[in-house]
């Protein structure tokens, strides 16, 4: 018995897109209003999903949710084989949240509309086929396809280094994914029969077939892949390059999805099919995780560019999200609880940093279309000027920071739970990193908003209604998690304890 | 009406909810929906005590729980609890801040931002009253920010002032450090008792206390650390050339002293005093006890209303409710009450000794409630579980009494600088005669309720078992405070106008009718814990908590009694003598005092300590990560893997060019030239092609015969 729910889900988009591809060049108004709508269903289609998943149901890697497993490839054995579980879904629901809001917000796109909108909708599927695919030959042929329309956004849409921005992220991106392949294919060749499925693998006990020194290097190939994506310390210098030149649009999916799909790599790759690896490598992990938090903190607190310290703190919260893996990977007496609370955190922190940041760069955009600068010196007392966007702008700071009420501190709380159990010293020293954070978002309040008004700023309009309305759903998530998180939890712990079971017992 | 608990915090949420939205609508109706909630809250704080004294006879807590969130196989579960020390805070928050309310409606007349500023008192004691009812520690901890958050929205309220807006960040971030603690006490208690509610965290308050910890390494982390503050003192006070070496000497020097002085064997800690340490730091941060009591005299840019409600009645007094409501962790061992004590003693005197020497009104106030957040604080510390309460409480009133009195001064005088004022007590005399009261409760005078809780934390401290030193810093601590209240009370009320341009009249009714009120319970408060009948020692008592055995009342002793009294009419009389009937001449000392003066009056040079060993350093950190992260993973690691690809590739191009290609075209050469020398044989005359074949034929045929 198939569903097709998902199915619809990721191709709509690709749909949309090729009936885009048919509305004349010149009717910009039918382009970008069938983009909107377009991407409406699948939003539709996944709040669906989320009413309609069994948050005590069948988990990954005992069998996923929604299964749709069809022959593909037959002569490898490549399946079309879809699924969510608890791991996948509420990412599933984010990415079709974010296109959907990005798209409002792109409406004011004036160069070449077409191919923007077209663009946008290819890679919608390309991220929403990442989360769904349980057939690791689906899983990287949908991976790639969110490189080629994310390189165009960047080289076509956006500022003036956006070249060399865009090839950096190309190519640093492809590096890894090379490494990944390779990977996928040692492991290929090492299951028998011969299977691309991830749940075999899973349950075939991938790391005593792959022998010690081969399971290291399959890890560390998938590691690469996965953490350059993320992007873990030292992989990350693309990412504030990519960050800084991409519209508006493209910076909140690529900080609010592009990024997810590495740490979703971990979760959904690394940690079930490679268990006992992962173990052995732990501390690695949960040492770049400590790097990552600390430094992209002291590095964001150094930015002038407001994009650019967005982009850091990128390094610095994803670090959390590391460190709960890495925490519940580890070698040591950490019971069950321990490892799925850290789990929950990671993937709460996925799902919040989504949230958030998405906020804080359409935040950025408002103002930079207004003032053309972001350099942060150049603003100052807007707080007086434009009262709604210094309110959300500094609801979305806080939440950033971590400030308990908002969604940004359960994802931490969680993290710094699960991280404790299995080391106090990594933890406590993690800790620096949110004072860091609560120094620069800070002091980045303070430059934006409060002091005497910049006299040049006089006259700034505040936000309109197109950015209120393409903002407020991640205001209202922000408060509804940080109050109540139960909804996402429920779902969220009983994907983490199936894969917490990996490792105890 | 104990099950209406839970309405008690949330019906300001919703009038902060209501205001936020509909702020420019309301203007100035803002303020009466912020009032009616807070009379709301207080209303069934009222009844809510009523019936847990009635009908629950006081005898246990009432909880609430609800499931919050699943975590692994187990539920985290949130809730509110009646008990005594809720009942306590509960009337001291609600009743301060809704004086502070009425108050505000004149004090705040003509704001621009009016209803905005309502918004915020109410989100403020929402989070207040959550973080006294609550009974997990992770909803302390929530809230415990939450106010946080709005002591710097409300800090930082006119933040068109840059002064505000740094003080704002300044206090957010120092009391973060805190917090840290506080999160990671939470964390360490979490991880060992399996639950965040504070009744199972308690239960397992007595096998924490076994479980030994062993840290190491303490001598010579504390070595360090004087040695730093020692260069950030040496670095801080001098000038010119000398500064970097003479300082780099002094932190070396005091770090070598302390290394052969300190002693360094490894301490012997147990589980429960390391968690009810880390749980003590963030009470640090948040009731500005040093070395973090930096934030609070800044805080003092924010609307003066705040000042009262926040920073010196309720929200800094939440690290002494912390300490309070986490006695029994606490109590379990009694190394970490030692340092509470020390702690809170030290706070007492060092921040009254700063007190004399300000001329700012607020300024004053504030490192008075340092003081007096210390005095709770070491009243905790030596067992005066009820004392330090009873401290707290009393503190409230007087302490808002204080600081409305000053914002009125404030607001009839428009100076907050003492030095300019003079001789306003004619003319502001409503708020002149509640300041005095508010005053005598402060110095602890006889009859007054500042008297009765003073005493009892003075008992307390002389009863300790470890000997007299925080009586006497206690006895000290009394002198000081009498002394530079006197001062302010002199300088601002007495004489004659000292600046003609001042022109003061009294505030409206609106602001007087809450200072009277509060005077009122800054007398009638202390009578609760009267020494004849302690009806607050009854309820709010160690044993309430399940701890027995523990040493229980101190009698009432005159001796102690006299001694704190006599300290505190010394400190008035001194204090008279110099500033209100010039006996003494505070001038002719001033050669002697002169660097004692300096030193004071720069604050003990904290602010450019941390400004040396701390904010530099870590700007300083920021730019060369960030150098190092352009400069060396970017450009040589990242982009020079590219630029040897493509060297890489110019190599494989000229490879290609030369060799690959080279060999292409040498076919294509070679083929050409074949052509070419062949060509000649395409003559197109027959007889040729026939010679030729007659030749080929006669090659072939001698090749077949000679073979």
């Amino acid at each position: 018995m198939h569903s097709w729910i998902l199915t619809l889900i990721t191709f709509i988009p690709l749909v949309g897109a090729v009936i885009i591809m048919f509305i004349p060049r010149d009717r910009t108004g039918g382009i970008k209003w069938t983009a909107v709508g377009v991407s409406v269903i699948p939003l539709v289609l996944a709040t669906i999903l989320w009413f309609a998943y069994d948050s005590s149901g069948v988990q990954f890697p005992k069998g996923a949710q929604f299964m749709v497993d069809v022959p593909w490839i037959t002569q490898i054995g490549v399946r079309y084989m879809i699924g969510v579980d608890g791991v996948s879904m509420p990412m599933v629901w984010l990415t079709t949240l974010l296109v959907t809001l990005s798209l409002i917000y792109s409406l004011i796109i004036e160069l070449r509309p077409k191919e923007y909108f077209f663009l946008f909708l290819v890679l919608e599927t390309g991220m929403l086929g990442t989360f769904v695919a349980l057939d690791f030959f689906l899983f990287y042929v949908f991976w790639e396809l969110t490189l080629v329309p994310m390189y165009f956004l960047i080289g076509i849409w956006g500022g003036p280094r956006r070249e060399y921005a865009a090839i950096k992220f190309f190519l640093y991106t492809l590096v890894g994914s090379v490494a990944m392949l390779l990977a996928i294919l040692a492991m290929y060749f090492n299951t028998s029969p011969h299977t691309f499925n991830m749940m075999e693998m899973a349950r075939a006990g991938m790391d005593a077939r792959l022998g010690g020194v081969g399971a290291a290097l399959v890890f560390w190939g998938l590691f690469l892949g996965f953490a350059i994506k993320v992007p873990v310390w030292p992989f990350h210098t693309w990412l504030p390059d990519a960050h800084v030149e991409a519209p508006t649009a493209g910076s909140v999916i690529l900080a609010g999805v592009l990024l997810k799909m590495g740490t979703y790599g971990f979760l959904r790759v690394l940690l079930p099919i490679l268990p006992r690896t992962s173990e052995r490598f732990w501390f690695y992990m949960a040492m770049l995780a400590l790097i990552s938090i600390i430094y992209g903190a002291l590095v964001a607190m150094a930015q002038k560019d407001l994009k650019k310290l967005i982009a850091y703190s990128s390094v610095n919260h994803m670090g959390y999200v590391i460190l709960g893996i890495a925490a519940a990977a580890s070698v040591t007496g950490a019971n069950l609880a321990d490892r799925a609370m850290a789990l929950n955190g990671a993937m709460m922190q996925m799902f919040n940093h989504g949230v958030i940041t998405g906020a804080l760069f359409l935040l950025v955009g408002v103002i930079y279309e207004r003032t053309h600068t972001r350099d942060l010196d150049s603003f100052g007392g807007l707080g007086a000027r434009i009262p709604v966007f210094a309110g959300l702008f500094s609801m979305a700071c806080f939440a950033s920071l971590g400030l308990p009420g908002l969604s940004g501190f359960i994802g931490e709380f969680f993290v710094f739970r699960g991280a404790f159990g299995a080391n106090i010293l990594i933890t406590a020293l993690a800790t620096i990193g949110i004072v860091v954070t609560a120094a620069y978002l800070l002091w980045t309040i303070q430059r934006v908003l409060l002091g005497p008004t910049n006299p040049k700023l006089e006259k700034l309009p505040d936000a309109d209604a197109r950015e209120v309305w393409s903002l407020a759903p991640l205001m209202a998530l922000m408060l509804l998690f940080g109050v109540w998180p139960a909804p996402i939890l429920k779902i969220l712990n009983t994907a983490s304890v199936e894969i917490a079971r990996f490792f105890v017992g | 009406m104990i099950s209406l608990a839970w309405l008690i915090p949330v019906i300001p949420l919703i009038a902060f909810a209501v205001i936020i939205f509909n702020g420019p609508k309301l203007r100035g109706k803002a303020a009466y929906v912020a009032i009616a909630a807070i009379s709301a809250s207080f209303l069934i704080s009222v009844g809510v005590a009523a019936e847990w004294f009635f009908v629950w006879h006081a005898e246990e807590a009432a909880a609430f729980y609800i499931d919050w969130a699943p975590a692994g196989l187990d539920v985290i579960k949130m809730g509110i609890t009646i008990d005594s020390l809720t009942i306590v805070m509960l009337f001291v928050v609600t009743i301060v801040s809704a004086m502070v309310q009425v108050y505000s409606v004149g004090y705040m007349h003509g704001d621009e931002r009016y209803p905005r500023f309502f918004a915020y008192l109410s989100l403020f004691t929402s989070a207040m009253l959550w973080l006294v009812v609550a009974n997990t520690l992770l909803l302390m901890f929530v809230s415990w920010e939450l106010v946080g958050l709005t002591s710097y929205l409300l800090i930082g309220f006119w933040f068109q002032k840059p002064e505000a807006m740094r003080a704002a960040k300044k206090a957010f971030l120092v009391t973060r450090v805190g917090d840290i603690g506080f999160f990671l006490g939470l964390l360490t208690l979490y991880l060992n008792t399996g639950t965040m509610e504070l009744t199972g965290v308690f239960a397992k308050a007595h096998e924490m206390a076994q479980e030994p910890v062993t840290v190491g390494g303490v001598g010579a982390i504390f070595s360090v650390i004087l040695g730093i503050f020692a260069y950030g003192m040496a670095g801080a006070i001098l000038k010119g050339a000398r500064r970097l070496p003479s300082a780099i000497a002094a932190g070396v020097v005091v770090f070598g002293l302390a290394w052969l002085l300190l002693p360094h064997s490894p301490v012997h800690l147990t589980l429960a005093s390391v968690a009810a340490l880390l749980i003590f730091w963030g009470a640090v941060g948040k009731s500005a006890q040093f070395p973090l009591h930096v934030w609070l005299p800044d805080a003092m840019q924010g609307p003066t209303p705040v000042s009262a409600l926040i920073h010196a009645a309720t929200m800094v007094a939440a690290g002494v409710y912390l300490v309070a409501r986490m006695y029994p962790i606490f109590h379990a061992d009694p190394t970490a009450l030692t340092v509470v004590a020390y702690v809170g003693a030290f706070t007492a005197v060092f921040a009254a000794t700063m007190g004399i020497v300000m001329n700012d009104i607020k300024q004053v106030l504030a490192y008075s409630t340092i003081s007096q957040l210390g005095y709770m604080m070491m009243g905790l510390g030596v067992g005066g579980y009820t004392a330090g309460m009873f401290h707290l409480m009393t503190h409230a009133y007087f302490k808002a009494n204080l600081f409305l009195g000053s914002g009125s001064v404030i607001h009839g005088t428009g100076t907050q600088d003492i030095r300019e004022m003079g001789g306003l007590a004619k003319k502001m005399p409503y708020t002149f005669w509640t300041f005095v009261i508010a005053t005598a409760a402060l110095a602890g005078l006889p009859f007054t309720a500042g008297f009765f809780s003073k005493d009892e934390i003075l008992l307390t401290a002389y009863h300790w078992e470890h000997g007299k030193i925080i009586f006497y810093a206690g006895v000290i601590g009394a002198f000081l405070t009498a002394f530079y209240m006197t001062r302010l009370v002199v300088l601002t009320f007495f004489g004659r106008p000292r600046d003609p341009k001042v022109h003061a009249h009294e505030s409206w009714k609106v602001m007087t009718i809450p200072l009277m009120v509060l005077a009122a319970l800054s007398i009638v408060s202390g009578y609760v814990g009267a020494p004849w009948k302690n009806l607050f020692a009854h309820y709010v008592s160690i044993e309430a908590l399940g701890i027995h055995g523990a040493h229980g009342e101190h009698h009432f002793s005159i001796a102690v009694a006299a001694m704190g009294t006599l300290a505190a009419l010394l400190g008035i009389g001194l204090a008279s003598i110099i500033w209100w009937r010039p006996v003494l001449n505070i001038q002719s000392l001033a050669p002697a005092l002169g660097w004692v003066h300096t030193l004071v009056s720069n604050k003990y040079y904290m602010d450019d300590i941390y400004n040396i060993i701390v904010i530099r350093p870590l700007m300083f950190t920021t730019q060369a990560m960030f150098a190092f992260d352009r400069w060396l993973i970017d450009y040589v690691i990242v982009n020079g893997a590219g630029w040897v690809t493509m060297k890489l590739a110019d190599i494989w191009g000229v490879f290609d060019r030369y060799v690959v290609d080279g060999l292409v075209n040498l076919v294509g050469a070679l083929t050409k030239l074949g052509g070419r020398t062949l060509k000649f044989v395409q003559t197109g005359v027959v007889q040729q092609y026939t010679l030729i074949l007659v030749v080929c034929v006669i090659l072939i045929g001698w090749y077949f015969v000679v073979r």
